[in-house]
């Protein structure tokens, strides 16, 4: 049905993720990248490309950031490509990794995804106000907290849902955290805790935000042939979507993100998946903040308008629940290294149909896993479908 | 592979590591200055808020009213069609009420901040500003507020010519 070729994920590496590493960005590049090859038993020569992800140059301070970083990703004299769409960039990276190696260009694609957050100094928040519209925006004095408190708040007064039922998703990831060795902010906390934490901009208080983070993730992507050379379990890309909208945010109405849907028809289509929510085993939407993995599930198809608060009251999105979500602890819990932390839900899905997540394993043998990214100003969607 | 990797690299720091310079370090401010050009849409809104007017752009084919006005419809990907002023007047979207300042320090008495549906544009063109002249616990969702101008000798051609959006009282039918 489509003329490209099969790809396959044969490894995987992940840095620890924390609020400042010693490692520069490079360091944490080469550690994650190097952790992958030796997972899938490969060599840098045995990579024909390779494809970085990192997000705003802002961040490190330092402009021409892919170029910097390639050697780190063991890009040193290889066909090399640094993808960047804001928070979004972390599926996006191995969705340009797949498309290097489906075109049938290339046989193999090392894939790096890496932030270092800490960098901009004493705190990255003076770099996200910059992102802000210049005329329109700007001059009122942007903080970033502010965006996500609007969407928040606008998703909360369309649905009735009140911030018990979303702090129950702090409380899951944090939880499913604790069994991640990479994580930052794993923690065995309530919704009470998550209620009286300091408000930041209501309805976000602190404990419904994600950390700022250093770290960094890759993946070794192979073709169909390569592939099952080198591993009798590969893991199957077999659905990409992605989709931008405006950058007009407040033109649009914020209760619901039609991008992540329209991203999301993309690779069920090519996936051949019909009825998500049965078809999906395991899923790792982007949660940046506690409302985010609840809106994404909705923007994901998961579950109707509305209704992933209710699922999540009734456990449904816990490990051991009908359709677990973020089983890795996900940005709440792990942690926040913008491109860093995308590519880690991509990691969790693989290591999950490999039926190698330890702890966090969820039970039910799962064959179809979904990761997605967003970001932006509230924009973009990327998502994954991956298959065993 | 996860459950079988021992070691994840990473070796964590403190800030006071490099606030007391245990840990070597390199530090620069950049200082890079920027002069935007407000372009050919957003320059006319500017100029007309020094007149105390709110200016859309409209698209004959999606019939939309847009504001922030722009000289393309990214819709229909075509030029607009012409100009027209929407009233100072709009509904509250969603709203938040932010201890945080643009830099993440803490404020004691909060900013409300809102997406401000305007009225006699279309459904959903909301612009993002301020509140004032009501305690936050009063704002309410499809609330009707107005703008609150500057003096007209004050106002320089920015969106703080509106200093903010404060309630109005609806008619009673
Ligand atoms: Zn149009």
């Amino acid at each position: 049905m489509f003329g490209k070729k099969r790809v396959a994920i044969v490894g995987a590496g992940l840095t620890l993720f924390r609020r400042r590493l010693k490692e520069t960005g490079k360091e944490l590049s080469y550690e994650a990248a190097k952790m992958a090859l030796d997972a899938a038993g490969m060599e840098l020569r045995d990579m024909k490309s390779v494809v970085m992800g990192t997000a705003p140059d802002a961040f490190d301070g330092v402009h021409m950031k892919g170029e910097y970083l390639a050697d780190g990703a063991g890009a040193y004299h290889k066909p090399y490509t640094r993808v960047f769409v804001g928070g979004g960039t972390g599926v996006f990276t191995p969705l340009a990794g797949w498309w290097h190696v489906a075109s049938g260009q290339f046989d193999t694609c090392l894939v790096v995804a890496e932030e270092k957050m800490s960098s901009c100094y004493p705190h990255p928040q003076y770099a996200f106000t910059t992102i802000f519209d210049p005329i329109l925006e700007r001059p009122l004095g942007m903080n970033l907290i502010w965006i996500f408190a609007l969407e928040m708040h606008r998703y909360m007064h369309k649905h009735n849902i009140k911030k018990e039922q979303i702090a129950l998703v702090s409380v899951k990831n944090k939880r499913n955290a604790l069994d991640h060795p990479c994580a930052q902010l794993a923690a065995n906390i309530t919704v009470e805790d998550v209620l009286s934490s300091e408000i930041m901009a209501w309805p976000v208080q602190r404990l419904d935000v994600s950390p700022t983070s250093d770290g960094a993730a890759a993946l070794v992507l192979a073709s169909e042939d390569v592939a099952k050379e080198v591993t009798d379990n590969p893991v199957w890309i077999d659905g990409v979507g992605w989709c931008i909208d405006s950058t007009l945010w407040t033109n649009r109405d914020l209760y619901y993100p039609d991008y992540v849907e329209c991203a999301a028809r993309m690779a069920y289509k090519m996936a051949g998946i019909k009825n998500p929510p049965k078809e999906i085993d395991v899923a790792e939407p982007y949660d940046p903040f506690d409302y985010k993995e609840l809106h994404h599930m909705e923007g994901l198809l998961l579950c109707k308008k509305g209704e992933a608060p209710k699922l999540t009251a009734e456990g449904v999105t816990q490990r051991d629940g009908d359709l677990p979500i973020n089983p890795s602890g996900g940005l709440l819990g792990v942690g926040n290294p913008i491109a860093a932390a995308g590519l880690m839900k991509v990691c969790e899905i693989f290591w999950q149909l490999r039926g190698e997540a330890g702890k966090r394993q969820i039970p039910g043998d799962p064959r179809t896993g979904l990761a997605q990214a967003w970001g932006d100003l509230m924009q973009y969607g990327s998502v994954i479908v991956l298959r065993r | 592979m996860s459950e079988k990797i021992k070691h994840y690299s990473g070796e964590a720091l403190k800030s006071a590591d490099i606030e007391e310079g245990r840990v070597p370090t390199e530090k620069c401010r950049p200082k890079a200055k920027f002069a935007w050009s407000a372009g050919m849409a957003m320059s006319r809104f500017l100029e007309e808020l020094k007149n105390g007017k709110i200016i859309a752009t409209t698209c004959n084919k999606c019939k939309r009213i847009m504001v922030p006005p722009r000289i393309y419809c990214e819709n229909c990907f075509k030029p607009t069609d012409g100009w027209t002023y929407v009233k100072d007047i709009g509904t509250i979207n969603t709203y938040s009420v932010s201890y945080l300042a643009a830099d993440a320090t803490r404020l004691k008495e909060p900013i409300i901040v809102a997406i401000i549906d305007l009225d006699g544009a279309s459904e959903s063109m909301g612009i993002i500003h301020k509140l004032g002249e009501i305690d936050p616990k009063e704002v309410k969702f499809g609330m009707k507020v107005k703008a609150v101008w500057k003096p007209p000798e004050e106002r320089v051609g920015a969106i703080t010519d509106i200093k903010y959006f404060k309630p109005i009282k609806e008619e009673k039918p």
